[in-house]
């Protein structure tokens, strides 16, 4: 195995256009676990560490710009106003000494359909900026999961941000796992309210082949608070609104029977998730002047 | 030599050590702590030797299958190999071990009985060149059909695990498919049921737990120049490894020298050999040291897990509470070898019935062999899956009869005298009711205690933790009780026995007590207490303890409980060998200076010999002067004798032990997600040797428990391979799963052991998964007869 330390940005591209086996390895919590029980030998490693701007950050009008680098704890620590799902999400991962090296670059890299920042991701929007030799790519999140573990970089491509929309309203994050914690999801939720566009985005994990969007769920309740006049009077959702969004988050899920839980049962969960965090978000959408707030509402240490 | 024989209960010299610091009844810090919690202590893994070898096992990919052709010559031809090793290099007639029936090949020989089977042998000079010559190993297999189960194992035609056995269990039992089978019949079961007003059936299961162990399997043989080798190793008995691997290298005992390196927890699963003939047999192969490290994956495969087990019951009672009878039939799956099998269905049938007065009883328990993974010794041993299986049932009869299940409980519980199902008299202290009362009497956590003073939710108190599931939804809090009754070192005639080696001697002026056994810390704690013994019994301060190794006799096996009983009765015993050696020679010496050293109430304390009166008659160093005084003996607890093996009947235990839970628990009844609240302990230990160390080994067992009940468990699916081996997905309880756990420390003598101590290790392992299932049955009505409860079965989709 051959181990890359490519000094710049620059380099690196130009190392993976040369070796596109090459694995990208920054915090090592995916690949070094892989590495170390022997499931993979790559030719080549190559270290990102060196490149300083992979590991900042920027917040902007619309957007944070995140660094591929940027570990969990930073997101945690600086960025829990402007990315509240995200930093729940990111709580969820592993233990302190995990965030501390794992990275939303990392997760993205490695596209398991269990990867936590994937649901908050998808629910707030999100694009990867992705780049090789041949030049720069922005790809949509929701376009990004190709299949289990797979992604849509082309062989010579590394990620070089992540471009998350701040929240302009309340975000959560759920995940279901059978410890109370440093436990890969069964399943996991996220959901952003977006009161700008009057949308709202719901992001599904572990539940299918791929993260992804709960696109029937997200129109259906969208019409409906937008019918509602929901949006402008602040009133409380009906049980039975919450009840149908829920299901269609449910029917959105194609999960399997596996070591960590069975498909009914992902499917009953994600059901639960998606009206208790609804529940959440409007809770706190109503309490805090319809949608002047960018708190998450979860209480959560 | 001589051999000493229990009781010992009070000592002769009732005031002796009794002005000692440090000593029995403190809780002087142990030597290995801080070194533990640093990072600082070497663990066997951690060992190294210039010019040494790796080695790596070569493991079946299947449960079972004929090993048709074993190719090795691709991995030889890879540069940096030093050997190959299959079936056909053993040295020696001998190619099995085992605990008591040696029914396990050190390599495979024509057939492989279990996924992760070793077949081969590789020693390299890195570890990844070996795995990579491993994976160059050709071994082809033809796969035959897997038995996983009661049904496939007992069936018409079932494939014989074992054909023409030929071990001391072969002849009593109905299947060659089954290892052991104990039944114990007692009174009249037919008539009693006649008399019950109230019967309640139910069946029960529990998964497969790991020890879950954080130092995993390892060692290092380096070889010697007389042919012999020495073997570095992380064990839980030093001596019962030896008396397996010798023959199997084709050496005598004497020419296999072993001494325990840092051993990273126990719980069971290092009493079977895993890596130590196999460093032997390449380090002996090569002329050179070999070191074998298991790592995480591996680790599952290459030690034995609780036994899975199935549990048929039939309790029956009256009106007014009181048990009448008892049926059960318990099925446990010792996966493909025997290990600990026979022992864990005695102890499994003996403790059926649980701490209960009940006369008329029909037990039975058997372990199966199966294809599944091996099975053996756990913290528990066979009386943790009964134990979940009669609580179940005794909250069962208490919501039949409308009673308190503490109270009914209460109504049924031993105490001393009560009779066990195999007639044996429980002949010490059974606190049983006492217990439950101290738990129930605990005041219970805040309702609610997860809601923070702004009126939100704080989500490390809800269930699900940080995963933020919910802020109050669908949560119900659920009380649960339990109460469990363990027994204390090897039973069933066993001869059982500790040496202990103990010399005094002056060093820098002052008495120095230096203590050698072979007794394998594993995290209990028992080279803390053997040190506060010496300190008791020599009345000097200064205590080493000498590595533990083969150059003194057996210290037996670290489980059953019973090191403090009996490596520390050993210590104790040899120590007033010593003290008694110190004053004769005393007398010797200065008899004729002064008239009390006639007397007999001579004590040592404070580092001289002083009458029990408090007058100093001569300091040890006087005494001792440059002459070592040494003593060397083994002993023995109390003879027990096997249970009938057609009755069960028996004096069969030395020793029982008692503790109580109550648990507290949130259940997200939506999401099937269990909180832990808390899980309060009441136990009696007989004499708290240390008192810190007491609560410690309580606080352990008992989220041991709670891993059982709500996490823990191997998964096997069914063609018998294990789905789960990594700390990924076979869950332990981490400190956000762990609740808090007041504890009650009970400290009622048993006149028969040391000091009055009863060992502690094991008893709240077993009350601590029912009462937590019984609180979590409280919350959510559902009937869970299952172990590990998984979110599915609470939500029952």
């Amino acid at each position: 195995m051959e181990f890359l330390r490519p000094a710049t940005w620059e380099e690196a591209l130009a190392a993976k256009a040369e070796h596109p086996s090459a694995v990208p390895i920054a915090g090592g919590t995916d690949v070094m676990v892989e590495i170390n029980f022997d499931q993979r030998r790559p030719t080549h490693l190559m270290d990102l560490n060196r490149i300083r701007e992979l590991r900042e950050w920027e917040v902007g009008d619309d957007t944070v710009r995140l660094g591929s680098s940027v570990p969990y704890s930073t997101v945690i620590d600086q960025l829990a106003s402007e990315l509240p799902g995200l930093a729940l999400a990111s709580h969820t991962v592993g233990s302190p000494q995990i965030r501390n090296r794992g990275s939303v670059g990392g997760n993205l890299g490695a596209a398991s359909p269990a990867g936590d920042s994937h649901p908050a991701l998808l629910a707030a929007g999100a694009e990867v900026e992705a780049e090789s030799v041949r030049g720069t790519r922005f790809l949509p999140v929701e376009d990004f999961y190709t299949g289990v573990k797979r992604n849509a970089l082309a062989e010579d491509e590394l990620i070089k941000t992540v471009h998350i929309k701040r929240a302009e309203g309340p975000q959560q994050f759920s995940k279901v796992g059978t410890r109370n914690a440093m436990v890969i999801a069964v399943c996991a939720f996220g959901f952003a309210l977006h009161p700008g566009s009057r949308t709202v985005r719901a992001g599904i994990g572990s539940a299918a082949p791929t993260p992804l969007r709960a696109r029937a769920a997200e129109d259906f309740l969208g019409a409906a608070l937008g019918d509602g006049g929901f949006w402008d009077s602040g009133r409380a959702i009906p049980p039975s609104l919450a009840r149908e969004f829920a299901e269609l988050c449910a029917g959105a899920c194609n999960p399997i029977d596996d070591v960590r839980g069975s498909a009914a049962y992902r499917r009953r969960a994600v059901g639960v998730m998606a009206r208790r965090t609804l529940g959440w978000t409007w809770e706190s959408y109503r309490s805090t002047g319809n949608g002047r707030t960018t708190e998450g509402g979860a209480q959560c240490a | 030599m001589a051999s000493a024989t229990g009781p010992t209960g009070t000592s002769t010299r009732p005031n002796q050590g009794a002005g000692t610091r440090a000593g029995v009844g403190d809780s002087p810090l142990r030597p290995d702590g801080t070194l533990k919690v640093t990072g600082e202590f070497a663990y066997s893994s951690d060992m190294w030797h210039e010019d040494m070898l790796w080695g790596c096992t070569l493991r079946s990919p299947h449960a079972h299958a004929g090993i048709v052709s074993i190719d090795v010559s691709e991995a030889l031809k890879q540069a940096g190999v030093h050997a190959v090793l299959t079936y056909d290099d053993l040295p020696a007639e001998m190619k099995n071990y085992g605990l008591e029936i040696q029914d396990t090949p050190v390599l495979a020989h024509g057939r492989v009985r279990h996924h992760g089977e070793p077949v081969a042998l590789v020693a390299a000079d890195h570890p990844e060149t070996a795995r990579r010559a491993a994976a160059k190993i050709r071994v082809e297999y033809e796969e035959l059909p897997v038995v996983h189960d009661e049904a496939s194992a007992l069936g018409e035609g079932a494939p014989l695990l074992h054909p023409g056995r030929d071990d001391d269990h072969a002849p009593h039992v109905p299947h060659p498919n089954i290892v052991h089978r104990q039944p114990i019949v007692r009174g009249d079961v037919e008539a009693a049921a006649g008399r019950a007003e109230v019967i309640v059936t139910g069946e029960y299961e529990v998964g497969m737990q790991d020890q879950a162990f954080l130092g995993p399997e390892s060692g290092l043989a380096v070889p010697a120049e007389d042919g012999g080798v020495d073997l570095y190793i992380a064990t839980q008995w030093l001596h019962s490894d030896l008396r397996q691997i010798a023959p199997v290298l084709g050496l005598p005992e004497e020419k296999v020298r072993m001494t325990l390196s840092g051993v990273g927890g126990a719980f069971g699963g290092r009493e079977d050999l895993s890596m130590q003939i196999h460093a032997c047999l390449l380090a002996l192969r090569t002329g050179k040291p070999v070191k074998i490290v298991y790592n995480r994956f591996e680790s599952f495969f290459g030690h034995v897990h609780r036994h899975p087990a199935t549990l048929w019951y039939e309790h029956g009672a009256t009106r007014d509470g009181k048990l009448t009878h008892i049926r059960c039939r318990i099925v446990l799956d010792g996966g493909a070898y025997a290990s600990a099998s026979p022992a864990v269905v005695g102890n499994a049938s003996s403790h059926a019935a649980g701490p209960y007065v009940v006369d008329d009883v029909e037990i039975e328990a058997l372990a199966l062999y199966t294809n599944n993974p091996p099975c053996g010794a756990m913290r528990g041993f066979g009386a943790v899956q009964a134990c979940f299986a009669y609580e179940a049932q005794m909250d069962k009869l208490a919501a039949e009869l409308d009673m308190d299940p503490v109270d009914f409980r209460q109504r049924n519980a031993m105490s001393r005298g009560s009779l066990m199902p195999t007639g044996q008299p429980v002949d010490s202290p059974a606190p049983v009711a006492e217990l439950l009362r101290r738990v129930k009497a605990m005041p219970l956590p805040m309702e609610a205690q997860w809601e923070s003073a702004d009126g939100g939710a704080d989500v490390r108190a809800l269930p699900g933790g940080l995963s933020n599931t919910t802020h109050g939804e669908g949560v119900v809090r659920g009380v649960g009780y339990a109460v469990g009754i363990k027994n204390v070192c090897f039973s069933e005639g066993f001869d059982d026995y500790s040496t202990a080696r103990v010399r005094l001697q002056v060093a820098g002026g002052e008495p120095v007590a230096l203590v050698h056994t072979a007794m394998a810390e594993v995290g209990q704690g028992g080279i803390t207490v053997q040190a506060q013994i010496a300190r008791t019994e020599l009345g000097v301060t200064q205590v080493t303890i000498h590595p533990a190794d083969t150059q003194v006799g057996s210290a037996g096996s670290t489980s059953a409980s019973r090191q403090t009983y009996m490596t520390g009765g050993a210590v104790k015993h040899v120590c007033e060998l010593v003290r008694e050696k110190v004053l004769q020679r005393g007398r010797e010496l200065f008899g004729t200076h002064h008239p009390a050293w006639a007397t007999a109430g001579l004590l040592l304390e404070g580092g001289k010999v002083v009458t029990d009166g408090g007058e100093v008659l001569a300091s040890l160093a006087d005494v001792l002067g440059e002459e070592a005084v040494e003593a060397e003996d083994e002993w023995r607890h109390r003879t027990t004798v096997p249970f009938d093996l057609e009755t069960g009947q028996g004096f069969g235990h030395v020793q029982y032990s008692f503790a109580a839970h109550r648990a507290v628990v949130e259940v997200d009844t939506e999401l099937g997600l269990v909180k832990v609240v808390e899980l309060a302990c009441a136990q009696d230990v007989g004499k708290a040797m240390n008192p810190q160390a007491v609560v410690g080994q309580i606080h352990g067992g008992t989220t041991q428990g709670l891993g059982l009940a709500v996490m823990e468990e191997i998964v096997v699916d069914p063609a018998a391979k294990v789905r789960n081996p990594s700390f990924t997905d076979y869950l332990i309880p981490t400190i956000a799963d762990t609740p808090t756990i007041p504890v009650d420390v009970l400290e009622l003598a048993d006149e028969h052991a040391p000091y009055g101590l009863r060992g502690a290790g094991e008893a709240p392992t077993l009350s601590s998964t029912p009462a937590v299932m019984a609180a979590v049955r409280a919350a959510t009505g559902r009937a869970l007869p299952r172990v590990p409860v998984r979110p599915e079965h609470i939500v029952q989709v």
